[in-house]
Formats: C-alpha cells, structure tokens, sequence
C-alpha cells in the first residue's frame, strides 16, 4: 500500500474514533447527578439561588444541552478544548501543565518496569526450575497480585519514614529552591518510590511473559541451529532468543502505556505528584466535564498513536508483518 | 524580712525577665502547611470553601478580627460604631495600608466590595448585606453602612471570611467571577502571593510594609508559607511525622491516627480556633415521608441514639453530644432550656407503637435509606452507628454512598431520601449558619445546605424573620433561644454532636492560635521556637541533606 494511503486511512480513523469519544463521553456525563454549579455551591458551604444562578450562567450550564454540546463542538473543530470554569483556566492549558509531569512518571515507571522485567524474566528462563527462579517467580507473584495503593503506602512508611531515604511525597523541595543538577537531583529522588509503585505491576506481568515465553523460544529449532553453527551464548541469547521474546511484551507495553492514566490516579494521589490521572479524577467528582473532557479526548488520542507505535514495532521485531 | 522581700522581688523578676526572654518571637523560617483539598480560588470572597478561607485570610485582612471571646479587635478598621436603631454602621479605616501592589486602600475598596461582591457574590453575606441601602465615603477612611432594617448579625462576620475587602482598582468593570486576580490575588494582609503550581503548592512570601507593628515588633514573624496539596490522608500523616509539614488544619488525618500523631514529641494537636465556625453534626429527617410526619417518630429515633457511646466509638471523643443546633460554646445563644432525649430505647420503642408503627412479623416496623455526607469515613461509620442503633428499635436501615453532587442533589433538590448524616457550620451567628436549616424558604431548591428536612412551621419562620431585623441584640438572643425550643420539641432534624475539629502542627511552631475563626485568619502571629526540644524537622532536612550531596 502507497504510504499516501496509510496516513490517510490512519488519520481518518484517529479523528473518527476520537470523535465518536467526544460524543460517547459528553453525553455519558450527563448522566451523573449534579452539576458543577452545585458542587463549587458545596464546597462553599453555604449558598443561595442568586449564588447558584449567578454560577450557572457563568458556567454556560442554563443552556439546554445541545446547544452545549453543539459549542463544543464547535470548539473542538477550532482545535479549542474550552474552558475549565472551575479553574478559571483554559482546559489546553491545564493539561499543558501536567502532561510532562505526567509523562516523567509514566516514562521511569515504564523503563523500570521494562528493564528490570526482561531481566527478571530472562534470568528466570535461563534459571528456570533453580533457585533464582523459583525467588524472581514468587516475587512476580507477589507484585502482580498485591494492590497498587497499599505498595505505595508500604514503600512510604519503609523508606521515608523508618529508613529516611527518599521524602514522602511531591515532585520536589519547594522550600529549598534547588536550580540546575540540585534540582534534578531532587525530582528524581522524589520520582523513584512513584514510579516504582507505579511499575511494580508491569514489572510483575513482564517478568511471568518473558520467562514464559523465553523457556519457549529457547526450544525451537532455531535456536538450536543457532547453537549448533556455533554461536556465542550471548548473540544467541540477544539476536535469536530475545528479540523473539519481546513480540509479547511490547503488546503488553502497549496495554500498559494505555492503562497508565487510571493507574496513575493512585498512585499520584498517595505520592501528592501533580499529574495528569488526579486532574481527570478530580475533574469527575467535581463535575468539571470541559476539563474531563479535553483530558478523555487526549488520552484516546495518546492511545491509538500507542497502538500505532507498537503496529510499527512489531514490523521491526518480525519481518513478516507489515504495517498497514 | 525587707531584705527577703527585695531578694524574692529580685528573683521574680529575673525569672520573668528570663521566660519573657524564652518566648521572644524569632523572626525568620519557612512553614509549610498541608492544604486539602486543594482551593478553587483564592479569594474566599467569592467562594467560602474551606480550604480558600485557610488559605486566603493569610493575603487579605478582614475590617476586624474576633479574639478568643467572640470580642472584636481592630483590623483594616481601627473603631467601628453602631447607631441608636441599629441601622447605620460606621467603619473608621487604618490610614496608610497599601494593597500588596502599592496602591493604597481607602474606603473606595470596601464600599465597591460591598456593593459588587458581598451583596451579589458572597455565598453567605446576602442575608445580612440584603437590607442595605446605601453606602457613604464622606473621606478615604470612613465607610457608613445604612440599612433598611437592623442586621445586627453582620458583627459576627467581619473577619477576612466573612468581610473580605477585594482591591477595587483591579476589580471594577470586569467579570468578577472570572477575574484573573481571583487566582493571583493581591490583598493587604501579611503575606504576598507568589505562585501557584496547580495540583501541587501554593506559595506566600511575607509582607514587609505589613500595618501590624505593635510594640515595635513588625509582623509577621515567618518568611514564607508554602501550602501544599496531599490528597492522601496516609501521606499527610506520614509527611507530618516527617517533618515534611509542620501544619494541618481540618482534622487532616483520620481520627484513629491523630491520637498516635499527637503523642510524638515533636507534634501537637490543637483543638482551638475552630468555634467561628461552630459546627454541629446532626441527622436530617425527611418530614415529606409519610412515616416521618408525625414527630413522635423522629423524637423516638432521637431516643434510640446513645450520643455518649456515638462520640466515644465513632468521634473518639472528637465532639460533644450536642442538645441544641446551636453549640454550647457560643454561649450568648445557646440554651439549656430545650427538651432533651437522653438514650432511652424503650421509650422510643413506646412512641413508636403510640405513632402506630407496630412491629411486623419478623420484628421490623419500617425499612428506610440512610444517606450520609460523603466527606470520609467519619460519616460512613456514624451512618453505621446509627443503623445499629435503629435496628434495636425495630427499623431497618440500608446505608447508602454517593458522592458530593450526588449526595446534594438527592437531599437538597430530589429531596429523595429518609435520613442523612451531615454537619453545617454555624458561624457566631445562628443567622449565618442554623437558621437556614430550619426555614421554610429554601425547601426543595436544590441549594446544598439548607432546609434538607423538609421543615416548614410558620412559628419558627416568623422567629427567623424577627431575629433578622431585630435591632437589639437581647431579643434577637431571645428569639434563638426560643427558636431552638421550637425546632428541638419538632425534631425535624436530630443534633448529635458538637464537632471539635483539630489541627496538627509541629511542637514548636508557637501562637498559632489567636482568636475563634483562627482557622480563617492569618498565621500572621505564628513563629518558630528553635528550642533543640523539636529537632523534627531539622533533623529530616539534615538527614535529606548528605543524601542530596551524594
């Protein structure tokens, strides 16, 4: 197929699907009891009906629900994600604001979970049925079934407040006004219980996939040939065993870069970290549904050019399949 | 025997002289505050949530502040007098405080705040504000509020919640609901707003040309005040312990945990500055319920609740068993003279056999919903109680759980629900907080906290009226405390405890506590004693210190 072609047909289905998100999301909302004229009346602790009319109509929220969606449409065609009322912010902008926070947390927790995956598994299939194994096997067991939240609270309470190493939670020492090498310094300190917390899982799930699938590989012929011309343990472990192994996992790379946003709520609510996943939820119990909106919208977007990526790694991977 | 007395005088005044020396007020240090859940806005002018009041009375000064008694002392207005009739009020205004961008503050500031924003905005001020007439500003420091009727409770909300003065030059002619100053705001109290990292922290740097300077001494003692944003209740308590924060207001931590948090020697739990907002926690009963007509039904559940053991296992002693909606600490008010129902369980059982819900077969006389207000576990457990409780007397209760919005829209807008667990502030005022409980006005509205119960009675709308416009200060006190007979003979709502909210802060961190409504008022008094005694937080920083080096 012309690569004409393919960006055409991919685009078309990233603004339909995206779309067809926008529309599902809007008017799923409308279902939750409420709005956020009354919730910000709430938080007030007290109000009255000029208070609550005055913030309606500030809101936009008198006016009848097509014609809310119909703007916001309208905004959208315009690449406007609208207006967060509550914030008294533009929407693009909020998320502006979180998305490299976001993104630092997700990539170190991804790397972790990737790195220290594959080792695992991978020691794990070269030891299997031994010792080491049976250890990096019941750990994975452990991580893949133990909640993410309570991990988090655990690692808090071990390495902050007993050992003292790392701080308990926030992106960084606000108080101590570190620029330069200090101050990455500080975020990364402040980034490994977050992102461990957060990748502990995955870490789990990679470990069980590549041991599973490594002890299988190493069984072909393939292999076996590759051993029998006379190849270093190395090469074969790294040419022909590994980068068969990987298919799986970069399926599951995609399901977790997917995944991450809900994952991330947890973890950057125990962690304090200013992320992308508490703005969404925060958003929901608020009723903020331009912000939750924009947020939902994104992250459909971030999911599907994932898939295209893992599309496209895949035909790095294996020859034999073509990106489409 | 002169000689002794010379000697003792001596040694006195050495020893006062020695602990006047030890509780000099340091200047200097940088507090950070936990901030939960993280503000809207800035200015609690605009919104009255918690967490902006918190926040927000640290930028902008209130006309007067309240001391521990409820008695007022001078703020941006130095003296204040009330008229014969109770219907003119005049501010006499500080000279020479500016706003944080050196503009100064004149009685322009306050009668636009007035007109535009307490009297239109203000969540709370337009029932005392409703009856104003006409404001004057004969000079830039006399503001001369003239009122229709009398509103005698707009003394008791004067401080930075409840009077706070927004500058005018950045206001006038914009949106004020969307002004962008509402989220940087600029004030004239003793911290400056510096930054905002949304999701994260918010920062305050100390105002040099501040107006307090008693005794010589310029207020206020601390540098810098960093909020920060810790959704998790497990995380404050860990960053407390820590020495990551050294202040936490609104009970930051669950109430199992505080007991723990507050034996460590390097924090403290404070129970003071929370009377302003006299809270009280009680069940709402839906009076539209055919089966809750009839008063000797709710008077029997008030009966099957043992307020003591309520307060002991679900409060752990975090309250007080309450008799009135109006709490014993504001003492000009409250009355003793109300009818009571002590825990008495066969009595509720004989009433309710009286109302003509017998016993069925399986021994329920009624099967009913339990709403709780869905602001943590606190309220789930006293739904929980309260649903044991019933169950002894025959009712059968199905506890239910919602969110905020949820939760407001079924019993204040649907009015869909037979019981609910909730608290209301009911500031120094019953006029402020208790009476929107009770008055016939707001039934059905879909307006969060106001009449849940469904209650109309002409007697106690026409007591709320009178007490409004009542120009004098003894019969507005007796027109409550008949009010609080009415509506506690009546029962349409069960008070159940007079909440004590808590702070926990760092042991040294002193005089953090300056007045009633210290949880809406500045730290503008506070400072650090650096005694070794809490060596907390030095010592985290200390230990945080090598580890960066590395």
């Amino acid at each position: 197929m012309k690569i004409r072609n393919i960006v055409v047909r991919r685009l078309l289905q990233l603004v339909s699907v995206a779309l067809g998100v926008t529309i599902i999301n809007f008017f799923l909302l409308q279902l939750a009891p409420g709005d956020a004229a009354q919730v910000l009346a709430g938080e007030a602790g007290a109000a009255t009906p000029e208070y609550m009319a005055a913030l309606r109509a500030q809101f936009g929220l008198d006016q009848p629900l097509l014609v809310q969606f119909w703007k916001y449409i309208l905004n959208l065609a315009h690449f406007n994600l609208g207006y967060s009322f509550r914030h008294g912010m533009p929407v693009a902008q909020l998320i502006g604001e979180r998305v490299p926070v976001t993104l630092l947390l997700m990539g170190a927790s991804i790397l972790f979970a990737v790195v220290a995956g594959a080792t695992l598994g991978a020691i794990a299939a070269y030891r299997a049925g031994r010792i080491a194994d049976v250890v990096i096997s019941t750990l994975a067991l452990v991580f893949f079934a133990t909640p993410l939240f309570w991990i988090g609270l655990m690692l808090v309470v071990v390495f902050s407040v007993w050992l003292d190493w790392l701080p308990v939670g926030g992106m960084f020492t606000i108080e101590a006004g570190y620029t330069g090498w200090k101050y990455i310094l500080d975020i990364a300190r402040h980034l490994v219980l977050p992102a461990v917390t957060l990748g502990l899982f995955y870490m789990a799930v990679y470990t069980r996939l590549m041991r599973a699938t490594m002890v299988e590989v190493r069984r072909q012929d393939f292999v076996r040939t590759a051993v029998a011309k006379g190849a270093r343990p190395p090469r074969v472990l790294f040419a022909h065993v590994l980068r068969n192994a990987l298919l799986p996992l970069v399926t599951m790379l995609g399901v977790q870069v997917s995944s991450i946003i809900g994952g991330a709520v947890l973890v950057e609510t125990v962690f304090s970290w200013p992320g992308l996943g508490r703005l969404a939820f925060e958003a929901l119990f608020q009723r903020d549904f331009n912000l939750l909106l924009g947020i939902l919208l994104c992250s459909s977007i971030v999911v599907i050019v994932v898939n295209w990526v893992v599309d496209f790694v895949y035909t790095r991977l294996d020859p034999r399949i073509r990106f489409a | 025997m002169n000689k002794t007395v010379f000697k003792l005088l001596a040694a006195t005044a050495i020893t006062l002289a020695f602990s006047a020396n030890a509780f000099a007020q340091t200047r200097g240090g940088t507090l950070t505050a936990i901030i939960q859940p993280e503000p809207v806005i800035l200015t609690s002018a605009l919104n009255t949530a918690a967490p902006t009041g918190f926040f927000s009375a640290n930028v902008f000064d209130g006309l007067v502040e309240y001391d521990n008694d409820f008695k007022l002392r001078p703020a941006l207005a130095e003296s204040w007098d009330v008229s014969k009739d109770s219907k003119t009020l005049t501010f006499h205004l500080r000279k020479g405080v500016k706003w944080h961008d050196g503009k100064p503050f004149t009685s322009a500031d306050v009668k636009w705040t007035l007109e535009n924003v307490w009297k239109k905005f203000h969540p709370r001020n337009q029932i005392i504000y409703g009856t104003v007439t006409s404001v004057d500003t004969p000079d830039d420091y006399t503001v001369i509020i003239r009122f229709s009727e009398p509103s005698l409770a707009v003394l008791s909300s004067l401080n930075s919640n409840g009077a706070q003065v927004l500058p005018k030059h950045l206001y006038e002619g914009t949106d004020i609901l969307n002004n962008p100053y509402n989220n940087k705001p600029v004030g004239t109290g003793p911290f400056v707003f510096k930054e905002w990292s949304r999701g994260n922290y918010i920062t305050l740097e100390r105002n040099p040309n501040y107006w307090d300077k008693s005794k010589g001494v310029s207020k206020p003692y601390l540098d810098k005040i960093i909020f920060k944003v810790v959704p998790d209740a497990g995380a404050r308590a860990a960053a407390l312990e820590k020495g990551e924060a050294q202040y936490a207001p609104f009970s930051p931590v669950p109430l199992k945990d505080a007991e723990r948090l507050a034996k460590l020697p390097g924090l403290k739990l404070e129970t003071r500055g929370y009377d302003w907002i006299s809270p009280w926690l009680f069940l709402d009963v839906n009076v539209d319920r055919p089966y809750f007509k009839d008063a000797r039904v709710r008077q029997a559940l008030a009966y099957a609740i043992d307020l003591n053991a309520f307060n002991k296992v679900v409060w752990y002693g975090f309250g007080k068993p309450a008799i009135s909606p109006v709490v014993s600490t504001l003492k000009q008010f409250h009355t003793d003279d109300v009818p009571k129902y002590g825990y008495d369980p066969k009595k509720a059982e004989a009433l309710l056999d009286e109302a003509g819900l017998k016993r069925g077969a399986d021994g329920t006389r009624l099967r009913i919903n339990l709403d709780y207000l869905p602001y943590g576990d606190d309220y789930k457990r006293s739904g929980e109680y309260i649903k044991q409780a019933l169950k002894r007397i025959g009712i059968d209760v199905n506890v239910r759980a919602q969110d905020t919005p949820t939760y407001t829209k079924r019993v204040y807008g649907d009015r869909d629900y037979d019981l609910s667990v909730v608290w209301f502030a009911g500031f120094a005022d019953p006029l402020v907080g208790v009476t929107r409980a009770y008055w016939s006005d707001s039934v059905g509205k879909n307006i969060p906290w106001s009449n849940g119960s469904g209650y109309r009675n002409a007697e106690a709308d026409k007591l709320i009226e009178q007490a409004q416009s009542s120009a004098s200060q003894s019969e507005r006190v007796a027109l409550f405390k008949k009010l609080q007979q009415r509506v506690q003979t009546d029962l349409p709502s069960i008070p159940l405890l007079e909440l004590h909210f808590f702070t926990i802060q760092a042991a040294n961190l002193k005089d953090t506590v300056a007045g009633v409504d210290q949880i809406y008022s500045s730290l503008k008094n506070a400072w650090f004693d650096s005694a070794p005694k809490v060596a907390n937080a030095a010592q985290a920083t200390a230990s945080v210190t090598p580890q960066a080096a590395k």
